[in-house]
């Protein structure tokens, strides 16, 4: 056992006490408002279901939720986690294709002003498409039983976020950061290296996490209209029409467990791309 | 054998600079400036606000070019100096990358140069050593106080061993203690560089403290009033900041300053 008496002299970190719990402690105190908040609502929502009677199709209990979930969880009428799987690789996909099509236009529009005069107004129209208007035509376009119309769907939507904050930070860089590589007789192809990608990735990883959140609505939405039963826009479509919300719950449930995997992931990806920003170096700050 | 052309860092000769919009000129921000600068001096460019002393050290380092006039530098053109990385800088704010360490900011004109791994190492080592930040050579820039930033950025303008040494005040944002320490320093490392050095500020004190040579500028348009030789003797220290003649060229540049706006001394009451 390691001995956790502070040294004579060392100041405390404040606040007191949290020092003497260690790592998994001070993250248990970090999170422990939220997972009081979040159990007791779902107490709450429980008796005030049993209490209230309230009929399980308006408002079924978390009990009942739970019971869905595992009942349905891999097979049936409702097979829940190989949907979750077929809607999360659809997301993903989406995620990677808006990405890597986001960042290649933004690279091209910070580089070249003419690109910027003509990809960009197209864009910003593009933008003001209503996604749930095109997805019909997404769908008859890239088969509406093929996980690639939804992916299609889901890159619609993150295209926009990463192209704009790309752009954004390869060309706000600070003046004097580049007349101090103009100083330096640097190339443009160094400053875009050593500034200008640097001084983008905060940029980029910001769009990452609101890209990932909208792949799962993209993908999600595309199901709404049509596509293989076995997704999990498509099982909350039919159990709702076939009253059985408890099945519903359970599968948004899913479609949010899924949401929280992309973002841990992203907070896992800042930490090693971007340990420098004050967004993840957080109250290391002096 | 050094002839006296050889001797010279800077020329330059009937510089002007506009400031354009819509083909019309807005601001006459330098008007015929001409001066020359030798090897080893301490230069400050002194002036009010919106005097252009800033724009001249711009001009001279080919960060802008002039309207009028030419610069050379060690005998060749502005921008030849710069391909040739004649150049270290200094801007008010330390320009410091977060996302390197202080001992890779100081790398950083040194990959531009191309140097292999081993070379660069032992140069920004060196740097570090100058200024005193040795211990700090892994910490990110984020954690250094303002007057450490600035000597990290300083160590970066002298990892190349450029001939000039081009500052804009370096220490306009730090605090009265701070800056005069960090003056001491600057005075340290130039005598032990020998880099030739103009320094913009508007400190009087500062000017004084440092220079060889003390260049007056007044605003609107921007030119040279006055140039004062400050001949405190060498190595300077805090006993400089106490000797009469330190006091006299104080009152010295700042009678030079007050001549520099003829209108504004004839408005003030007697």
């Amino acid at each position: 056992m390691t001995s956790v008496a502070p040294s004579v002299g060392v100041p405390l970190p404040s606040p007191l006490g949290r020092q003497r719990t260690g790592r998994f402690g001070r993250a248990l105190s970090d999170y422990l408002p939220a997972l009081v908040a979040f159990v007791a609502i779902v107490a709450i929502w429980e008796f005030a279901a049993s209490r209230l009677q309230t009929r399980p199709y308006v408002m079924p209990p978390p009990s009942a939720i739970i019971n869905a979930l595992v009942e349905n969880w891999s097979g049936g009428r409702w097979p829940l986690f190989a949907s979750a799987q077929h809607t999360f690789i659809e997301a993903l996909g989406g995620l990677v294709i808006g990405t890597v099509i986001g960042l290649v236009v933004a690279f091209a529009v910070s580089r070249w002003a003419s690109a910027r005069d003509a990809v960009l107004p197209v864009a910003v129209a593009a933008n003001a498409i209503p996604i749930i208007a095109i997805a019909p035509i997404i769908n008859n376009w890239f088969g509406v039983l093929e996980p690639l119309s939804k992916m299609m769907m889901a890159a619609l939507l993150v295209f926009f976020p990463v192209m704009i904050n790309v752009t954004r930070g390869l060309t706000q860089v600070e003046p004097a950061a580049l007349e101090l590589m103009r100083s330096y007789a640097a190339s443009e192809g160094e400053i875009l290296r050593k500034v200008r990608i640097p001084n983008a990735l905060p940029f980029f990883l910001t769009a990452l996490k609101v890209g990932a959140t909208l792949s799962l609505i993209g993908a999600i939405v595309g199901e709404y209209f049509g596509g293989s039963s076995e997704v999990v826009g498509r099982i909350v479509v039919q159990s709702a029409s076939a009253l059985r919300f408890d099945v519903t719950w359970a599968a948004i449930l899913l479609g949010a467990a899924a949401g929280i995997v992309f973002y841990l992931a992203i907070v896992v990806i800042e930490r090693v791309l971007i340990p420098w920003h004050p967004s993840v170096r957080g109250e290391e700050r002096q | 054998m050094t002839s006296r052309q050889n001797d010279v860092v800077v020329r330059a000769s009937g510089v002007d600079k506009s400031f354009m919009r819509d083909g019309q000129v807005v601001t006459t921000a330098l008007s015929g400036i001409d001066l020359e600068i030798r090897r080893g001096e301490f230069i400050s460019l002194i002036g009010p606000s919106g005097c252009g002393k800033s724009t001249l050290l711009r001009v001279i380092g080919d960060l802008t070019a002039p309207s009028a006039g030419s610069i050379s530098v060690n005998g060749k053109p502005a921008r030849q100096a710069r391909r040739d990385r004649d150049y270290g800088i200094v801007f008010q704010a330390p320009v410091l990358f977060d996302w390197r360490t202080v001992e890779d900011n100081v790398r950083l004109p040194l990959e531009l140069l191309g140097q292999s791994r081993a070379q660069r190492d032992g140069r920004a080592d060196e740097m570090l050593a100058l200024v005193e930040l040795t211990d700090f050579a892994g910490h990110h820039p984020y954690q250094l106080s303002g007057g450490m930033q600035q000597r990290v950025a300083i160590a970066r303008a002298l990892a190349l061993e450029p001939s000039l040494l081009l500052m804009d005040e370096p220490f306009g944002a730090l605090d009265e203690m701070t800056r005069e320490r960090m003056n001491s320093e600057l005075l340290r490392i130039w005598q032990k560089t020998g880099t030739t050095v103009i320094f913009v500020t508007h400190s009087i004190p500062e000017a004084v403290f440092l220079s060889t040579r003390v260049v007056v500028m007044s605003a609107r348009p921007g030119r040279v009033t006055d140039v004062i030789e400050t001949d405190l003797p060498q190595p300077r220290s805090d006993q400089t900041r106490e000797e009469p003649r330190y006091f006299e060229r104080i009152t010295q540049v700042r009678e030079a300053l007050r001549a520099g706006e003829p209108s504004r001394s004839s408005e003030m009451p007697p």
